[in-house]
């Protein structure tokens, strides 16, 4: 296969990695709004976890995108 | 008309570099723009709470909102001895929200899209949790890889793992601001150039070019907030580590 074929099918195949971070953001998000409208009064209390949880699930997301970007503009 | 998406992060001489005897110093739009940061958070945070008025102004609302804001943070996610480190965070987080901010004007450049800086940053908080839970722990603060209530029989996996996971701990710092930086200002320049693809193409592509339009219009209001969250998820898991070097014992 061409080189440089085989560059950009990688890159969109790394691509697939941030729908599961797309799913577990919006599983937090989620939660977060349905737990929040039970008890409203302790959803301001919780907001810094939904954020922290935010940060660490798009992590990972990130990583594949960032294995993408290297594949067509580092390596 | 190509529009190259990286070319907004190419780092280029505003001055002739300077040869100090081998060694080069060199004044780039990268500095440039850190420097408009350090001063526009200088002119907001000294400037505008000078006046001490007891009715803030704007300026001084906006001061005393982040300070207010920074400071409920810190003490929610390292408690009150956390306190003593409130200038880092605060330092860090208002320069990474300037640096965002800043990058979303036209022309302008993201100091944060660029690894080695975000990679700076993340390492000082590193270092500051790993300096700090040592000097203040001494080797208790290696607790914080020994759970309380791990059966024995796994123990030495889950210290792999708690290891594993501090280690990343900079690298996933960094990379989170520096990819959503970077992922956001490359999709706003790709929709951009789908403007200007299709205005090129007739008057029919002037129609149909008001599509990216309305598209990169809600993407930089998305971009703002994106430039506002990661500042601050920048600062809260700087406090969520730092809070690991106050209390090790989980």
């Amino acid at each position: 296969m061409d080189p440089t074929a085989a560059k950009y099918i990688g890159a969109g195949i790394a691509c697939i990695g941030m729908g599961g971070a797309g799913v577990g953001v919006g599983i937090i998000f989620g939660n977060y709004l349905a737990a929040a409208l039970r008890n409203p009064s302790a959803a301001q209390g919780q907001f810094g976890n939904l954020i922290f949880g935010f940060a660490i699930t798009e992590a990972l997301g990130i990583f594949s995108l960032l294995i993408a970007l290297l594949l067509l503009f580092g390596l | 008309m190509q529009v190259d998406p990286i070319h907004q992060f190419q780092i280029h001489n505003m001055v002739p570099v300077i040869d100090l005897g081998g060694r080069q110093i060199a004044f780039t739009n990268s500095a440039l723009f850190m420097m408009i940061i350090v001063f526009g958070v200088s002119a907001l945070m000294i400037g505008a709470s000078a006046p001490r008025a007891v009715v803030p102004g704007r300026l001084q609302s906006i001061a005393e909102l982040s300070y207010e804001f920074v400071a409920n943070t810190v003490r929610s996610s390292a408690g009150t001895e956390g306190m003593k480190f409130f200038p880092f965070v605060f330092t860090l987080f208002m320069f990474v929200l300037f640096a965002n901010l800043i990058g979303l004007i036209p022309y302008s450049f993201t100091v944060t899209s660029q690894i080695i800086i975000t990679a700076a940053l993340a390492l000082t908080v590193f270092l500051v949790v790993v300096g700090y839970g040592f000097w203040r722990n001494g080797l208790h603060f290696l607790n914080l890889f020994v759970p309380k209530g791990v059966p024995k029989a796994i123990l030495p996996a889950i210290v792999i793992i708690e290891v594993l996971s501090f280690v990343s701990r900079p690298v996933s710092h960094s990379v989170r601001l520096f990819a959503n930086m970077l992922a956001g200002h490359i999709t706003l320049q790709v929709f951009a150039g789908f403007i200007i693809m299709l205005a090129g193409a007739g008057i029919l592509g002037w129609f149909g070019a008001v599509l990216p339009f309305a598209m990169v219009v809600a993407l930089t209001a998305l971009e703002l907030l994106v430039a506002f969250l990661q500042a601050y998820v920048f600062a809260i898991l700087t406090c969520i580590y730092l809070n690991d070097a106050i209390h090790p014992g989980h």
